[in-house]
């Protein structure tokens, strides 16, 4: 896939080099906004403070508000039932396929309001998810399943081709299963064509829920490598939702703590990683006598304040 | 020779009323593929379809363009039937979407009744319901005629299916609808499409067997041999309805002019397909041809 709307040497300017955090913001206090754009410019994606609500009864979602800057790799981390497939599937709206309502807050992608609209159009505006537990088409083979990410283009058969050949650059071992049933593969492959048909779609912005969820360490590392590499060379902005704290941390430069539908946490990635009760509750390092007594005491009390 | 020749007539001629069942098994497997519901309105769509064809043949258009106006008709039900009881219904359980077909079938028959009359219409396309001169058996070209157009219908839903955009799309969301959202896919044009494909489908069904049994009220009865098929054939497989259309029209036939010849047992035509389908419902529950369920590695 060729480079869009990049600087010749391949990498637009507008990518800030770090993220720092800015602290605090004056309109509300009681939260924090979470401004990554360490430069000041608009964040390409912008969760502000949004709710929301399944069945028109069960409030998931209590005020998330989250940014991913232009080109960045964000994670958004928690445990089973924290919310993260559910904030995801508000920026692709394919939560109202599944009953569910953005009652409260705004989504803003690339200066947008995306909330109210279509999931279709939400993908030819470029942003694109890739669900939990890699749903591929399985009657497909792997060349039709991969060509469905391209439903939506209009920009002709030669460039969709030329990208289905970068698709397999990327994936080589699909290469050889193109003309296979998704059904019949593995589960690994079957991760690699989820993402292939992803990146099939052109995006700006790709949603990942889980991508490491049920694959062996080895492969997992395969697809986060894949991931920066797709970050890096196909410009797309990544939000990459994990439980697999350790692994998201490398790959990410900023992240969220995701508990019961609200971040309680967030910061640059070497942050995060050196918070004592990350590294208790998510990597599972135990520190104890180690651990500042006013650090965990700062996370209850915020973790209570958001509560 | 004389009894070997009685028998192919009697086989070839189940086997291509087997076309006609299968043109309207067909029906139900396009929007069973779209929407994962079992549409109770088909055999209502197929006397709209037909009614509404021969009531603008019997006002002096022309054949085709009277067909072709038609079809322009179940184009529009199909959208409205995608706006109106589709897409209030969206994400609800199947069972819910099945009932909506049943309300949707008592309003297209009360429709199609309340615009062009509850008489029955004669329908002659022409085609003779006669065997040809000097075959050494008899067949009807009807019959033949029937057959040839359910085999273009099918190959053309195939091609559709297989070499087109939407054809995959189509697919895709069979296989997973959420995921399909996921790239793009619109699931109201993908609706949309299939009923449509659905009403053009009930319109050749509708005419061919409203050419056999006249053009009234019984023509939603048709449904019921196409039930026996698909319960055969699998109920979200092409290949299925062809297939078990066949297999359903040639023993029957054979079962019935047989076991009447040797046994005295007549009327045994009515009810064969199902005592076939119900066999092989227990050693295949989704039929011949349905999409098997594909055990996750
Ligand atoms: N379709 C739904 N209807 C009702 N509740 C749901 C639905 N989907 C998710 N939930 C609930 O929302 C909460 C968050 O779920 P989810 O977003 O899937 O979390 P995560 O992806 O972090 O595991 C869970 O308590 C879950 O039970
Ligand atoms: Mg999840």
């Amino acid at each position: 896939m060729t480079q869009r709307g990049a600087a010749p040497d391949g990498r637009p300017p507008e990518i800030p080099p770090a993220a720092p955090m800015r602290t605090a913001s004056l309109e509300q206090p009681s939260r924090r906004v979470h401004s990554v754009s360490g430069d000041g410019s608009d964040p390409l994606l912008r969760v502000n403070n949004i709710e929301v609500v399944y069945d028109h009864v069960i409030l998931v979602l209590k005020g998330v508000s989250l940014e991913v800057p232009q080109g960045g790799i964000v994670a958004l981390l928690g445990a089973n039932g924290a919310g993260k497939s559910t904030t995801l599937k508000s920026i692709s709206n394919l939560l109202r396929a599944e009953r569910g309502d953005v009652t409260k807050g705004t989504i803003e992608f690339a200066g947008t309001r995306i909330e109210k609209m279509d999931p279709s159009r939400v993908v030819k505006s470029g942003v694109v998810q890739v669900m939990e537990g890699r749903r591929c088409f399985e009657h497909l083979t792997v060349e039709e399943d991969l060509l469905t990410g391209a439903h939506t283009r209009r920009d002709g058969r030669r460039a969709i081709k030329q990208d289905l050949e970068r698709v397999y650059e990327y994936f080589p071992r699909l290469v050889a299963r193109r003309s296979v049933k998704t059904g019949y593969i593995s589960g690994g492959e079957q991760q690699m064509v989820a993402i292939g048909r992803a990146l099939m779609v052109r995006p700006k912005l790709m949603l990942l829920d889980e991508p490491s969820m049920g694959l062996a360490p080895q492969l997992v590392q395969e697809i986060f490598g894949i991931i920066t590499r797709m970050n890096r060379e196909e410009n797309v902005s990544i939000l990459l939702a994990e439980q697999n704290v350790a692994q998201a941390l490398k790959v990410a430069q900023y992240a969220y703590v995701l508990e019961n539908g609200r971040i309680v946490l967030d910061g640059d990635a070497q942050t995060i990683q050196g918070n004592a009760d990350i590294r208790e509750f998510y990597l599972g390092l135990t520190e104890i006598g180690k651990k500042s007594y006013r650090e965990v005491k700062y996370y209850r009390r915020r973790k209570r304040w958001l509560a | 020779m004389e009894e070997f020749l009685f028998f192919m007539e009697v086989l070839v001629s189940g086997l291509l009323q087997g076309f006609m069942y299968s043109v309207v098994a067909l029906g139900f497997v396009l929007i069973i593929k779209s929407s994962g519901v079992f549409n109770f309105a088909q055999g209502s769509m197929c006397l709209f379809a037909a009614l509404g064809m021969v009531s603008f043949w019997e006002a002096g258009i022309p054949f085709w363009l009277a067909v072709l106006l038609a079809l322009l008709m179940m184009v529009v039900l199909a959208v409205a039937i995608e706006r109106v009881v589709l897409r209030p219904l969206v994400a609800r359980p199947p069972l819910i979407l099945f009932m909506a077909t049943i309300g949707l079938s008592f309003f297209l028959e009360g429709l199609a009744q309340g615009i062009w009359g509850t008489q029955p219409h004669g329908l002659d396309i022409g085609i003779p319901d006669r065997p040809f001169k000097g075959f050494p058996i008899d067949v009807s070209q009807f019959e033949l005629f029937a057959a040839g157009v359910a085999i273009l219908l099918v190959v053309g839903l195939v091609i559709f299916f297989h070499r087109t955009r939407i054809g995959r799309a189509l697919r895709a969301v069979s296989d997973d609808h959420t995921a399909a959202l996921s790239v793009g896919i619109s699931l109201r044009m993908i609706w949309g499409v299939t009923w449509a494909l659905a009403g053009m489908v009930a319109l050749v069904a509708g005419i061919l067997w409203g050419t056999r049994l006249g053009v009234q009220y019984s023509l939603t009865l048709i449904v019921l041999k196409a039930l026996a098929v698909l319960i055969l054939g699998g109920f979200n497989s092409i290949t299925g309805a062809v297939v078990g259309g066949l297999i359903i029209g040639g023993s029957e036939k054979v079962a019935e002019v047989y076991l009447s010849l040797y046994f005295g047992l007549g009327g045994i035509e009515s009810f064969f397909g199902y005592l076939l389908a119900m066999l092989v419902l227990f050693v295949r529950p989704y039929g011949l041809f349905g999409d098997e369920i594909i055990e996750r590695v």
